[in-house]
Formats: structure tokens, sequence, C-alpha cells
């Protein structure tokens, strides 16, 4: 039986996420529109009103190697239709980050990985080569061929060039990275374990 | 011949939609006396009542049946508009073409022929009703006002400030009610005694109100305006013209006995006031435990002896005061659930874990722990507490359906009072919805959680058990779907509002309704919320229905007004429409005493003869008497047997032509 421990402050773990990512999840009343509104609910496990309840009643650990943190696209449309403000996305990349540092396992390989050559590529040329990070995901995936037919057909049109174009403002770029050094110096020497 | 007129209304489609209008019309025409036939698409706007007056003018109807809604909803509006119109306003009858007809029937030709059926009872019965005359009756210009709470306080004063004289009856030694009791009140965490206090000593300052505390009524006779009320002050042992409530005899009493105004968690004596603030301030000796009344006449004294002016009288008796009254309110309040019924809750037994009431108690600076909230266990102050919600609210296997309204607030108050008393603590709320609708209710329950840091769980409580000295409190969690376990160091239990155990005896004296949960019913859930069915018995506070003390205040008020309403007139208008007997068919059985519910017959003496004779003020028209008459000697004024004969069997004319039966003429 997975039960609420009260060992520790019950607020531990919220306030935490409220540090980070500025949000104040006890505002949730759990009436569930960001749920109801979410694109990819139906593939997660847990959906994203129970993350905000489990983070109230300080459920770290399930929280942390779910899935449903990395299968959030982003979109907003839980924060923009959410009746209190709460910024969801920002509490979902908040959680990602608390996962690698933590070191949880995520359940979502491919998501991790192909977010890591997306950030590679914008590394080192300030914006995504699609082919390379194709390539390079489907490499790494084992599927090779998976996006062939699709891959063929834009880059008839124009769509996809052949060789990476490098942006003006490098020196931008190298800047951000440098800021989110030691996150992603922490990422890469942590990993696994949990 | 009478000259009927008939006006059916389309009550926009709600009998238009059903009902074919034109068909109706036409049918009506043909009725024999109707010389007036018209629709309206609102009879009773001010556009149709016009329309009637007008009709009633041109064409000289002299009778009026009105084809629309039910006699509750606009008897009273149409027998207006007649009256103004020169009519007598009891040559009325209503067809009630929506509730008996278009709301429950789909098919529009039955629904029709249904209509017409009763437009042609309306009309039969309309022809052969008869004038009548309001009784005329004097109003006692004195209210009583049952119960001393925060409503029967607001009520009395209301009444009194319009110019009334008041008596206010309260069975305690004291005013003030369960919001004496409590620390700060929601959401505006006003002090509650700060707010009640004043009030009290207001009440007790007041010219026209009449305060008898430890007092009970003992029965009511008569009726709206002249209401015979017998009260019992029981004896207090102690002169209430000679004390000076300087509390020496409290000091020297040697007893010592659990407090009820503190439930347990402090001491009082034998001689006590039930708290320091108490209105009056005249302590009461206790004859169950005194040693005087339990051990002998010359035992202890103690009281007597300390009292410097003379004022403990041993020998001091019961009073009966009878007293007229023209109106009642009735503020009785209410009393709480008892925890004990939940076994699985330690039923009574874990003294960690207590009522919310015990936690107002505790929480209050004048209350048995000066302010400071404390595991009555050990007395040390506790870390983790958990507030049970809906204990016996909402629970139909405990006899409790209904939600008690105020425990969802109280809670959440009590827990940010924790939190301000103790800000190591950490409040864990179990509810299974939070209801807090109401100015500024919802904002605050908001600041609870996100200021205070209460932790609200959507869950029952499965069960509390001890281990070591902590108590577990186990439940679900229902919006994280897990099971969930809380060590607790104090629970506290937020029982259900219940009515006072005794609440049916009470409306047996005072002959009011009451549901099947003891609270005392209002005339019309929307319309008349604050009156009874009896006429001149008022309603105010939780004795009708769970209440908070806005509510309570708010209905107070409005039952004040009611009475005020009543004591304006120097004379009270009655409903006409009451029992008769006829006094040479009555053969003295009496049964139609027997079975009155009102209590308004009673037997007279004619020629040494036994008959029944009504009270007319009392009369509520019922027809219960006239039911069981078996020398029919009793007739319904308005609904007479001619009346309804011809009315029930309006419908059946052709049949009864077929049958060669002949018509009932009556």
């Amino acid at each position: 039986m997975r039960c609420l421990l009260v060992e520790e402050e019950v607020h531990q773990f919220s306030n935490l996420v409220k540090a980070l990512s500025g949000e104040d999840v006890s505002k949730c009343y759990q009436c569930g529109k960001c749920s109801a509104g979410c694109p990819i609910a139906s593939e997660m496990e847990i959906l994203p009103n129970r993350i905000i309840r489990l983070i109230q009643i300080n459920s770290k650990d399930t929280v942390l190697s779910s899935s449903t943190i990395w299968l959030c696209a982003s979109c907003e449309t839980c924060f923009t239709r959410c009746p209190e403000e709460i910024d969801l996305v920002r509490v979902m990349d908040v959680l990602r980050r608390l996962s690698l540092e933590e070191g949880y396992r995520c359940p979502e390989e491919g998501i991790l990985r192909f977010n890591r050559f997306f950030l590679a590529s914008v590394k080192n040329y300030g914006r995504v080569h699609e082919l390379g990070l194709m390539m390079k995901y489907n490499l790494a995936s084992r599927q090779p061929f998976k996006d062939l037919g699709q891959g063929i057909a834009l880059f008839r049109r124009g769509k996809i060039p052949l060789r990476p174009q490098r942006i003006k403002g490098m020196d931008q770029i190298k800047g951000i990275f440098a800021k989110s050094k030691p996150f992603l110096e922490r990422e890469a020497s942590g990993g696994g374990g949990r | 011949m009478a000259r009927v007129g008939v006006f059916v209304c389309w009550c926009g489609s709600n009998i238009a939609g059903t009902v074919d209008i034109e068909t109706v019309l036409e049918a009506a025409r043909r009725i024999a006396e109707v010389v007036h036939v018209e629709d309206n698409k609102y009879t009773c706007s001010e556009s149709g009542q016009q329309s009637i007056k007008k009709a009633i003018k041109e064409h000289d109807l002299d009778r009026v049946v009105v084809a629309s809604c039910s006699p509750l909803m606009h008897e009273v509006t149409f027998r207006r508009c007649i009256e103004s119109a020169g009519l007598n306003p009891y040559l009325l009858e209503m067809a009630n073409l929506r509730e008996h007809c278009s709301w429950v029937h789909r098919n529009r030709g039955e629904a029709t022929d249904k209509a017409i059926k009763l437009i042609g009872m309306a009309v039969a019965k309309v022809r052969r009703l008869e004038p009548l005359i309001p009784i005329r009756m004097p109003v006692e210009k004195r209210a009583l006002v049952l119960g001393g709470g925060i409503a029967g306080i607001q009520a009395a004063l209301d009444i009194s400030k319009a110019g009334y004289l008041v008596t206010l009856v309260e069975r305690l030694p004291t005013i003030g009610g369960h919001m004496a009791q409590l620390d700060k009140t929601f959401p505006t965490l006003d002090c509650s005694a700060c707010i009640l206090t004043p009030k009290m000593g207001e009440v007790l300052h007041d010219e026209n109100i009449e305060l008898l505390t430890y007092s009970e009524v003992e029965e009511v006779r008569g009726w709206v305006g002249n209401f015979e009320v017998q009260i019992r002050k029981k004896a207090r042992s102690v002169d209430m013209v000679k004390c000076t409530g300087c509390g020496e005899c409290i000091e020297k009493c040697p007893l010592k006995l659990p407090s009820e105004w503190d439930l347990g968690l402090g001491l009082r004596k034998a001689i006590y006031r039930p708290f320091p603030q108490a209105v009056p301030g005249v302590p009461v000796i206790d004859r169950e435990q005194c040693f005087v009344f339990t051990k002998g006449k010359e035992k202890c004294r103690a009281c007597e002896r300390a009292c410097p002016a003379d004022a403990i009288d041993f020998e001091q008796e019961d009073e009966v005061i009878k007293r007229r009254f023209g109106a009642i309110v009735v503020a009785t309040g209410f009393s709480l659930f008892d925890e004990k019924a939940y076994g699985e809750y330690g039923g009574g037994q874990y003294k960690d874990v207590i009522s919310a009431l015990q936690f107002e108690r505790m929480v209050n600076a004048a209350g048995p722990t000066g302010g400071h909230i404390i595991k009555p266990s050990n007395g040390r102050e506790p870390r983790n507490v958990v507030f049970v919600q809906c204990v016996g609210s909402r629970d139909r296997a405990k006899g409790i359906p209904y939600c008690s309204k105020i425990c969802c607030m109280y809670t959440a108050k009590q827990a940010l009072l924790l939190k301000e008393h103790l800000p190591e603590s950490q409040a864990y709320i179990f509810c299974i919805d939070i209801r807090a609708g109401g100015k500024n209710y919802e904002e605050f329950v908001n600041r609870v959680q996100s200021e205070y840091g209460a932790i609200y769980i959507r869950g029952r409580v499965s069960r509390i058990y001890e281990r070591g000295d902590k108590l577990i409190v186990k439940g679900t969690d229902t919006l994280a779907g897990i099971p969930v376990e809380v060590e607790a160091d104090l629970v506290v239990l937020a029982t259900a509002i219940a009515s006072q155990s005794d609440s049916p005896q009470l409306a047996r004296i005072l002959r009011i309704p009451y549901d099947e949960h003891g609270f005392f019913s209002e005339a019309h859930p929307k319309l008349r919320p604050v009156e009874s069915v009896t006429r001149g018995i008022f309603l105010a506070g939780a004795c009708q229905s769970p209440k908070d003390i806005p509510d309570s205040v708010a209905t107070a008020g409005a039952a004040a007004v009611r009475v005020c309403e009543l004591f304006a007139s120097d004379e009270l208008a009655l409903e006409p429409a009451i029992a008769l007997v006829d006094a040479e068919r009555c053969s003295g059985c009496l049964n139609c005493l027997e079975v009155c519910p009102f209590e308004a017959i009673r037997e007279e003496r004619v020629d040494s003869r036994r008959v029944a004779s009504v009270s007319e003020s009392i009369c509520q028209g019922c027809g219960t008497c006239a039911a069981v008459c078996r020398s029919e000697a009793i007739t319904m004024k308005g609904f007479t047997s001619p009346q309804l004969y011809s009315q029930i069997a309006a419908p059946f004319e052709e049949i009864l032509k077929e049958l060669e039966v002949e018509m009932p003429s009556c």
C-alpha cells in the first residue's frame, strides 16, 4: 500500500516546485479541466490534474518517475484554460528537470534521447538541422528507415536542407548553453540508478 | 340565474402548449349560465387582471372562473382582483389547467378534453358558491420568542425596536446559545463574544423585553392574535432581585462537576454560571448535585454563608407564568450529532478524538484551557491535527441524508485558528466536498489552503485507531487515487447539525408540523420561509434547518417583520372558509373533537343537549371534522356538500342522463 507519509514536512515537495517554477499548486481545486483539454491525456498513465494532486500531498517519487511529465508536449492548452491560472507547463518543466537531477529513471527513453539530439543540434548550429536530427534519432533507436518516405518527399520540395545551416548570432547561443552548463553537466554525470 | 365569466389562461406555453385553447373556449361558451368567455396569455399579469375587471363590469358578471394554475399559486391574486371590481372575493373558483392537466399530460386531444371537464366542474361549483365575509379578531400585541440563541435574541430585539412587547423564554440559565460557545466566526474572524455579548446585554436592559431564563413553555392554547401560553420558570434557588452577581457563592462551593457548557473539557461548581459573561449573571443551583438537595437540608450551605446579599434560597419553587401573546417566534436552535455512533472512529473511547464544538471551547480564550490547543490525554501541544468532516452528515446509514451546511466553513476556520495558535502544527482535512457557498466563503477556504497550508484530502475516513501515543487516521485520497494514512496527535470530528431531541414534543405543544429529522416545517420553502403552517407562529434560525450565523440573523429579522406585520393592525382578518356546526343536526358524538388537528372544536350545551362547536379563529378549514360527522351536521363554508357534489357530477352529466339517474340537485 502506498501511503501518504507525514514523517517529513507535507509541503516539502510543493514548496520545492514553487521555488523552482513560481507556481503555487495549493491553489488547484481539482476541477480537471487541464486533463480534459490535454491532447495527450489518453496516452498518460497519470493525468495532469492528478500530477498536481500528488505534488500537493508530497508524493514525490510517483510524480518524478511518471511518464506523464515526459509525454507533456508543452502545448499550454492546460495553462490557457486553468481557472486558477496555474502554469502547468512551467511545473512540468521543473518536474522533468528534478527527475533528471535526482536520477529518476525516465520511462520514456525515446523522448529523452530525442531531446538530447535536439539540443545538440541547437548547440552546434543555433537551430535544428532536421535531417541530421532525424537520422541520428532513427539510427540510435534502431529504426533507420522509419521516416524515409516522408523525408524524401520533404527534401524534394526543398523543405529540409541537406546541409546544416548555422545562424548568425552563434555567440548568443553559446551564452545560453554556458549559463545552463552546470545543469547539463549534472544531468550527464547523473542518470539512472533510482 | 348566475352570470359566470370564464377566463382561460395560456400561461405562455405552459398550458397552451398542450391544451388547445380555441376548443376549450368553444366548449366553455356552451356551458349553462356562462355569459362571457375569454383567453389571455398571462391572466395573472396586470393586463390580464384588468381584463377580468373590465369583463365583470361590461357583462355584469356575478361569479368568476379562472382556468389557469393551482389555487395555491394565484387564488389570492384573483380574489383580490374580483374584489376590486366589486364582487365578493369568495365568488371565485379556479380550474387548475396547469398542474392538474397540461403539465401531467402529453396527448393534446385528451388534455384538451380534460381541461374542458375541469372548467365544467369549476362552473358547476361556482354557480352554487355563496359570498363569505372574513372573521375579524382583536390582536394581543405581545410576542413570545422561544429560544435565546442568536436567532431568538435578534428576533426579540427587532420586535422590541418596532415598539412591541416581547417575552423571551430560554431553557438554559443564560441566553447566548451556541454562538456564545464559539471562538471566532467565519469568514471574517470576528470574535463571537465581541459581537454577541453586547446584544445579550441589550436584551437584558430593553424595557420592552421580558427575559425568562431557566424557563420552558408547557402549554399553548388559542390561536393567532390570542395565544394563551403557560411557562414554567424553574427554581433557580437564587433570588434574582437580591443577587448582585458577585460570584462569592461559586467560589465557596466545594463540588466540582464536569461543565456541560465546556462539553466535559472543564469543571463547574454545583452553584454556577455557564460562563462568566452569562446573561443574566445570576448563578443557578444544580439541584441534582448540590449537597443540600442530595444529602440533606443541614448539609454544606457554603454558598448561603458566602452570599453577602442573602440571595440564596433553597426553598424557592418553580413558578408557573400565564400570558397572552399575539404571535410566537420559534428559535429553539439545534443539537449536535453524537459521534459515539461511529465505532470506527473510536466511539468516544479515545481522549484525543474530540468534537468540533470541543475544539471551539478549547481555542476560545474564555474556555477551559484558556485558549490553548492541547491533547486532552496529556496536555501537550499537538503537531498533526486531522479534521474529519461529515461525521453524521450525508450519511444515510446514520439517518442523516442532509448536508449540515456549516461544517465545511467552521472546519476551514478551525484549521486557520490552529495554525495561528500553533505555527508548527499541520492541519489535514478529510472532506467529501468543500461546500463554501456564501459571501467570501470560497475565498476563505482558498486562503486556508494557500496561506495556512491546510491539506484537504477528498474522501471519508474509514477508521481511527491508536498506535502508541498517536492516532492513525486511515482514508483514501480519491483525487490521487491512493489510500492514505495520517499519523495524528489530535482528531477533530465535525459532527452533524441535528434538531433538538425534544423538538417533536414542542411541535405538538405549538401544533406546528416538523419534518422526518425533527426540524420545523415552513409554510412554503421559497415564498414563506419563516412562517410555520400554523398562523401566527414563525420560525427563526437552525430549528428549521442547519443555518450559519448570517442566515440565522436574517431569518430572525424576517420572522420579526412578520410579527410586526400582524401587530400593525388592531384586528386580524381570518379566512372564512371554515367549519360550521348545525347544532340542531349535531348528535353530540364529538368524533369531530377527537379528529380535529387544531383543537378547534369544543363541547357546548345547547338546550341542555351536548353539541360540538367550532372556534372560528382556530379552525383552519381542513375539513376532517366534516368527513367524520355521521349526521352531516358540519358544513365547510366554500366547500359545502351541494357545491362539491355538483362539481363532481359535472363531467358525468351526459352519462347520468343516459342512465336516467337524476343529477344531485342538493
